[in-house]
Parts: C-alpha cells; sequence; structure tokens
C-alpha cells in the first residue's frame, strides 16, 4: 500500500469560497437571530411554557449527535484497522469536533442566560445528565484534538493508538449522555426509556458517515480532484445502509415496547397516527425521506454505486434525521403531560391539550446557523492544514 | 490570490476595530466622578472605603444564605442596601434602576460593571407595587401576628 | 408580604424579650376581628430565629381537601398572582402560571373535580436531578426553589418536571415585587410564598383559600406528628399527583 500524504486545500476553486461566504453569512444572520431573541426574550420565539425546547434544540442536538458519528471513519481506520479508510481519518475528526462546536453554539445561544455560560462551566450538580454532557463535550474535543495530532505529527504517532481508543469510546460515552438527556425523563411518555441512548448512538453513525461523505464530495468539487475512489464510495455505501437499518430497528423498539404497554398507547397513538404535522414528520421526514428514499437510492436504480447516489442518500440521511429529532423534542413535549391519568382534565395552563408549535424565523435562522458555523470551522481549517488526502495517493494497493 | 486577499483584508479589519475600541476614550475627555447620594441614618454596615471594595462579596454571601438555608437577617440584606441607599427623584419617590440617579448606577455607570440584580430584584425599596399599599401594611401584619401566635398555641 | 418589623421588632428574634408572649398579647386584641376560617391555621411549631439556617426536622408540605374546592373559585390563583407580582401580560401561553386550577373529569363515571396545582415540592425532585447548575434545589426544610442567581435558563427542569410547575420567564418585567425576584431568562414557579413562610406565615394561596375560597387548603410542618396536616394525613386516605412516581410531593390530596 502506498503511503498517504495530505495536503491543504490546494487552489479552491470560487466554488468553495463561494460556500466559505455563504456560511459566513449564515452565522451573520443566526447571530443577529439569537441578539434579537436575547434582547426581547423567548417571548419572540415559538417556544412557551409547553414546547420549551423548540428548533434550535432539534438543530443542536442533530449536530451533537452527527458528531460523535462523524468520528467514525477515523475509528474505523485506527481502531478497527480498515486502512482504506485511513486517507479520510483526519477530515473526520476535524468535522466531529467543528460539528460538536456547531451544535453547541446553538445550544448556548438559545439559553435564557447565555450571559452565564461560565456558571454552566463552573458550578456543577453532577447528578444531572447535562452536567455530565459539559464535561464528555469538552473532553471530546480535546480527546479529538489530541487524536488528531496524533495522526498530524510524526513526533506523536506513538500515541496513536491508544488515543484513538479512547476517542471511540469517548464517543460512545457522549451519544449516550446525549441520548440520556431524553431517556432520563420520568414523566415524559415518549421518551422515558433507555433505548433512548442505543438509538442515538445508532443515528449518530448515520448522520455522521453523511456529513463526512457530503465534505469529502464538496472538497472534490472545491479542487477539482477526485479525493474518493468508486471502492470507497461503495463501502461509505454499504454502511450508509447498515446505520439506516439500525436507526430503522431502534425506532421499531422503541415504539413496539411503548405500544405493548397500555399506559402508554394514548402517546404512540398520538405520535403514530393522530398527531397531525408530528406524524406527518414522523412517516413522511423520518421514515420516508430519511430512511427508505436512501435506501431505496443506495440499494436499486442506477445511481446505487455512484458518487451522485451516495451524495444525495446523504442529503435524505440529515433531512431525515432533522425530522427524527423533531419528532423526538418536539412531538415528545406536544403530547400533553399525564398528570391524572385515565381523566379528563383541562386547564388555563394546556393540561390536556396537545400544544402546537410554530416556529419563528429567528429561532429557525439559529438553528441553521448551528451548521454553518461546523460547516466554516471545517473549511478554515482544510484550507490552512493538512486534513485532505493526496488524490494520487488514495488508491489502496496501488 | 483570493485567499490572500481574503486573510489582509480581514487583518486589517480586525486592527482598525482594536485601534477603535482602545482611542475612542481618550478622544472622549475624561467622565466626571460619580457623586452618589448619602444613605439614610447615621452610618453604612460597614465603612465606606471597605463597601466600595467588597459590597460585591457581601451581597454574594447573603445571598446565597438567604437563598438555599433561609436565613434573613436584614443588616446585609439587599432589600436594606435598597431602602437605606433609596434616591428620590422629582416626583418625591424613589427612583428605579432606570434613572442614572439610582444610588447603584451612579458608580456602575462610572466604572462600567454590569450588575444583573435588578434584572430580577425590584431597584426600589418594597416593590413596584408596595409603595402605595405601606399605610394599609398595619392591620395585615396584626393579623397575621394573630394568626402566628394561634399556632404557637396549638 | 412579610411582617413590618416597625410593628413586631420581637419577630426579629435577636431582642431577646419574651416572643410567645408578645405575640399572645397581639392575638388577644386582634384575634376577634378575623374571620373564623383563619383560625384553622395551625403553625406547628415557633418560628425560626431570622439568623437560623432552615432545618430538616421540618417539612412543609400543604394538603387539598378537594371536595371542598369547587370549580368557579380561582382564590388561591388570584392571590398568589398578587402576591408574587405575576402580572399577565395576555400571552396565554408564555405567561407565568405557579399555580393553576385544574378541571378534571372521569370518562366511565362523569364525576367532575377541581383542584389546584402548582410544584408539589418533592422529596425526590426530577427538576433538581436534572439541573446542571444546581440552581434548581430543594432546601433542607423541603421547600424546592431556584436560585435564579445561577439558572442558565436551560429549561431542562421543565422537561423533567412531572406535573408541569415550572414557568419560563420568556420577557422583560419591571414590576416586581420585593418578595418575589423574577426576572427574564430564568425558570421560575411556586416558592411556598418562602418569605412569608420563613416570617412565620402560611402561603398566599392558604390564606386566600381560608379567607375568600373554601377553606380547602391547610398547611404545615408533614414531620411534625401534633400538626394538623399531619394529623389529617394519619386520619384521612389522602394522596399525591403521580405517586407512582416515588418522587414524593410535598403537596397531598383528600377526596381526589
Amino acid at each position: 500500500m502506498a503511503r498517504i500524504v495530505y495536503q491543504e486545500m490546494k487552489q479552491p476553486r470560487a466554488f468553495f469560497y463561494g460556500l466559505v461566504s455563504l456560511h459566513a453569512a449564515v452565522i451573520a444572520v443566526g447571530l443577529a437571530a439569537a441578539y434579537y431573541m436575547e434582547h426581547n426574550g423567548h417571548v419572540v420565539t415559538g417556544m412557551n411554557n409547553q414546547i420549551v425546547w423548540g428548533l434550535p434544540h432539534v438543530f443542536a442536538v442533530f449536530l451533537i449527535v452527527a458528531a460523535s458519528g462523524a468520528l467514525n471513519v477515523a475509528s474505523i481506520s485506527s481502531v478497527f484497522q480498515k486502512l482504506d479508510y485511513k486517507p479520510f481519518a483526519r477530515l473526520s475528526g476535524l468535522l466531529a469536533v467543528s460539528l460538536l462546536i456547531g451544535g453547541l453554539a446553538v445550544l448556548v445561544l438559545d439559553l435564557g442566560r447565555p450571559d452565564r455560560l461560565i456558571v454552566a462551566m463552573t458550578t456543577y450538580n453532577f447528578k444531572s445528565i447535562f452536567a455530565w454532557n459539559i464535561y464528555l463535550y469538552t473532553g471530546f474535543v480535546v480527546i479529538v484534538a489530541a487524536y488528531l495530532w496524533t495522526m498530524m505529527d510524526r513526533s506523536a504517532a506513538a500515541y496513536n493508538k491508544p488515543v484513538a481508543f479512547l476517542a471511540f469510546l469517548w464517543r460512545l460515552i457522549l451519544t449516550t449522555g446525549t441520548g440520556s438527556i431524553f431517556g432520563f425523563l420520568v414523566a415524559r411518555e415518549a421518551y422515558a426509556a433507555a433505548i433512548m441512548a442505543p438509538l442515538f448512538i445508532a443515528a449518530s453513525f448515520a448522520y455522521g458517515l453523511a456529513f463526512t461523505i457530503l465534505a469529502l464530495i464538496t472538497m472534490c468539487r472545491s479542487m477539482e480532484s477526485m479525493l474518493m475512489t468508486d471502492e470507497v464510495v461503495y463501502k461509505f455505501r454499504s454502511l450508509m445502509i447498515l446505520f439506516i437499518l439500525a436507526v430503522l430497528y431502534f425506532t421499531a423498539v422503541q415504539h413496539l415496547a411503548n405500544m405493548y404497554w397500555a399506559k402508554h398507547q394514548g402517546v404512540e397513538r398520538f405520535l403514530l397516527l393522530e398527531g397531525g404535522v408530528y406524524t406527518a414528520v414522523f412517516w413522511i421526514g423520518q421514515i420516508l425521506i430519511g430512511s427508505i428514499a436512501p435506501m431505496a437510492v443506495l440499494a436499486y436504480g442506477p445511481m446505487a454505486t455512484t458518487r451522485w447516489g451516495i451524495t444525495l442518500a446523504s442529503l435524505l440521511v440529515l433531512v431525515g434525521g432533522i425530522a427524527h429529532m423533531y419528532t423526538i423534542i418536539i412531538a415528545g413535549q406536544a403530547y400533553p403531560l399525564n398528570l391524572f391519568p385515565g381523566m379528563e382534565v383541562s386547564s388555563s395552563f394546556g393540561d390536556g391539550q396537545v400544544t402546537h408549535y410554530m416556529p419563528s424565523i429567528p429561532e429557525f435562522l439559529l438553528g441553521v446557523s448551528g451548521i454553518s458555523i461546523a460547516m466554516l470551522l471545517a473549511a478554515v481549517a482544510i484550507l490552512f492544514l493538512r486534513f485532505l488526502p493526496k488524490p494520487e495517493t488514495v488508491v489502496p494497493n496501488a | 490570490m483570493i485567499g490572500r486577499a481574503v486573510r489582509n483584508g480581514l487583518a486589517a479589519a480586525a486592527f482598525a476595530a482594536v485601534t477603535a475600541v482602545a482611542v475612542w476614550p481618550a478622544l472622549a475627555g475624561d467622565v466626571p466622578l460619580p457623586s452618589p447620594a448619602k444613605g439614610k441614618g447615621e452610618a453604612c454596615v460597614a465603612d465606606t472605603a471597605f463597601m466600595r471594595r467588597n459590597h460585591m462579596s457581601m451581597l454574594v454571601h447573603q445571598r446565597d444564605a438567604t437563598m438555599h438555608e433561609g436565613i434573613r437577617t436584614q443588616q446585609y440584606s439587599l432589600k436594606e442596601c435598597i431602602s437605606c441607599h433609596a434616591v428620590e427623584g422629582a416626583d418625591a419617590k424613589p427612583v428605579s434602576i432606570e434613572s442614572p440617579d439610582h444610588f447603584c448606577r451612579s458608580c456602575h455607570d462610572y466604572a462600567a460593571v454590569t450588575i444583573d440584580c435588578f434584572d430580577c430584584h425590584t431597584s426600589t425599596p418594597g416593590g413596584a407595587d408596595k409603595a402605595a399599599e405601606a399605610d394599609g401594611a398595619g392591620a395585615d401584619a396584626v393579623a397575621q401576628l394573630s394568626d402566628y401566635a394561634k399556632g404557637l398555641d396549638r | 408580604m412579610t411582617i413590618d418589623p416597625k410593628i413586631a421588632p420581637a419577630v426579629a428574634g435577636e431582642e431577646g424579650v419574651g416572643r410567645r408572649d408578645f405575640l399572645r398579647a397581639v392575638a388577644g386584641f386582634a384575634g376577634v376581628t378575623l374571620a373564623p376560617g383563619v383560625m384553622l391555621y395551625s403553625y406547628g411549631a415557633a418560628a425560626r430565629p431570622l439568623d437560623e439556617a432552615v432545618s430538616g426536622k421540618v417539612r412543609w408540605g400543604m394538603l387539598v381537601d378537594v371536595s371542598r374546592c369547587q370549580s368557579d373559585c380561582d382564590a388561591c390563583v388570584s392571590a398568589c398572582f398578587k402576591e408574587n407580582g405575576l402580572s399577565a401580560v395576555e400571552r396565554p401561553t408564555t405567561d407565568a402560571q405557579w399555580i393553576r386550577k385544574v378541571d378534571i373529569r372521569d370518562p366511565q363515571t362523569g364525576v367532575t373535580r377541581s383542584l389546584p396545582v402548582m410544584c408539589q415540592h418533592c422529596a425526590e425532585p426530577p427538576c433538581v436531578d436534572v439541573c446542571p447548575t444546581g440552581a434548581s434545589f430543594k432546601r433542607a426544610d423541603g421547600i424546592v426553589l431556584v436560585d435564579k442567581h445561577i439558572c442558565i435558563g436551560c429549561r431542562y427542569c421543565m422537561m423533567a418536571c412531572p406535573y408541569k410547575a415550572r414557568s419560563f420567564v420568556h420577557e422583560t418585567h419591571t414590576d416586581q415585587v420585593e418578595a418575589a425576584p423574577r426576572g427574564k431568562g430564568t425558570v421560575e414557579g411556586c416558592t411556598m410564598c418562602v418569605t412569608r413562610v420563613d416570617a412565620g406565615n402560611v402561603p398566599a394561596c392558604v390564606e386566600a383559600c381560608a379567607t375568600t375560597g373554601n377553606g380547602a387548603i391547610i398547611f404545615g410542618d408533614l414531620n411534625d406528628p401534633a400538626s394538623e396536616i399531619a394529623q389529617r394525613i394519619r386520619t384521612y386516605a389522602t394522596s399525591q399527583i403521580r405517586s407512582d412516581l416515588g418522587v414524593d410531593p410535598g403537596v397531598h390530596y383528600q377526596n381526589l
């Protein structure tokens, strides 16, 4: 096998700068939206005392889940010794860090008091999974940064194996923590279950790989060179199908278990049948667009093993991922808390009522800007450091 | 090359911004020293020099003791600060933090130290709606005391 | 509202004069003017001196007799709004509601009930477990509070609360009352009128229910076997909302 040589982004086309400018613009608008929300209070958003986490959280959790999954390719190459993936390991680590920062930025900017971030960083309640996550997130950035260093600096290469293993372990714990933010909520029928952790891990595999593939395709276009061989495209395709199936499996088990319990049949009927827009987001967004369509693209038809096919499938997986998070976060809150099981209830505070959530434009802009923050960070790093493989060296066994 | 141009442009913009921030106060001239109004009563809970340096620590200490342990001694409470240092406006009522004459604001504006106490706490004695009710409080308090004493008898 | 120190300097607890004697004297001349319902308040123990920390020996709680609570009465709710300066800005989805009246109907029998629901001041509060900074906390005497000084406004407690007892402050307020600081970007909820309780009074909702309502709520120390609330809970079948969750609310309901 040929030695892999890496390079910075060399002579990027206008396409690259176009993308960078677009992301910069989206970030500027997103920050303005955050300021607007902060200045006026959350009254200018669609969030309220029933839907307390809205679109910013959908995007933030989506990005954080994707971040840990983006490390997949690196982990497969270092921990599981699959050298075909080695050329993309650096990019994979970079995306993991940048996606996490993008997600965290949105999460922080949506706080009621983002000015008190220092409080969140210095005052902890260690029984809170949220507090644990603060450590998991910062630890992830540090560990993956060290991992990148062992990959990029020959003098640190000796530490590559243990650091790679630590990063892999850490990312599994991190996604377990993210899933448990929901899994540990005792009274929310839609997601008080341990399965949220493995479900989120499966989802992270799919979203992370989709981001990695799209970043690679974008870099190919930016540099006008082939970074991926046909063989790699084929491998990515198989992985993607596997990951989508894993998410479907855990989703099915989650809903089946809930349907079996008489006391949770109400929430299942809401989510799967009678929830109006929420039901539509689940079946059309998560299942049809996010799972069945990409699998169909990758398994059948003329594009199945092509770059176009894997690109389209990745885009569909990401759209489906947003729908998945929307179903979990928003629909889970829209269904009323059951204070008096078996009773019909009403009050001035929405008891017994399904809450309607209409996201406002600022919160959407803030959410989307998280993706742009991640992409801009990655783009700047790629421009100055050697994250991308040199095309002629990617071919294995050449 | 486009990249080089972008980088140089960014550097120039950053330099301009930093320079503007650094030079601005000098151009604006000297800001007059604040002259916060004198509080009521003989003396504050500690001498002025000590209060100037340490009032924030005292407030934080009392805040935690009150919030978490229910210790409600009055001497160092924010409520007493507000009450004693109330500054009357043109309408003979205590001014709120909206007014630059407010005791806390007069110094904090000068020192450019932002405080968020009054995002939540009322900045006038008794709270926004209590001033008008103050006269009627006596009868209420007697009734409360009576209830309380009845409890003791049980 | 708290006891005016000008009227009752002895309550400050530092003077060393006979506090009980003084208070009995006050009760002697004021008691005759009070409505009979007000006499029901059972406070249980002597009030704490101002400089003494709250004790875990006490656990404050409430008992709501649902059979006395009427659907058309909201005395507790309006008293809470007034006491804590929760001025409604007519935005029903974002306005704070620390206490609300819930009407329930059994679909099988058609029986209806009406009852107030507020923070249940759980012994094992989920909101406290999930709070990343420890802003959501339980005082030694069982009152669950938000320390707004360290609340970052993440709203995870609102996700965790089984009772929807918390509200998020969605906009700037400038009309706060002295006893209830509240501001944009932090979470809040029923404080069991903690300043009143610390001063030896009962929460505003309990007082209003006794005076202008139907006398359905009593307040007291669940840990004191001699208190009226403990005696009633011993004597009658009472329940807690969602007792299946095992969070042991401090608010009990009778005839629910």
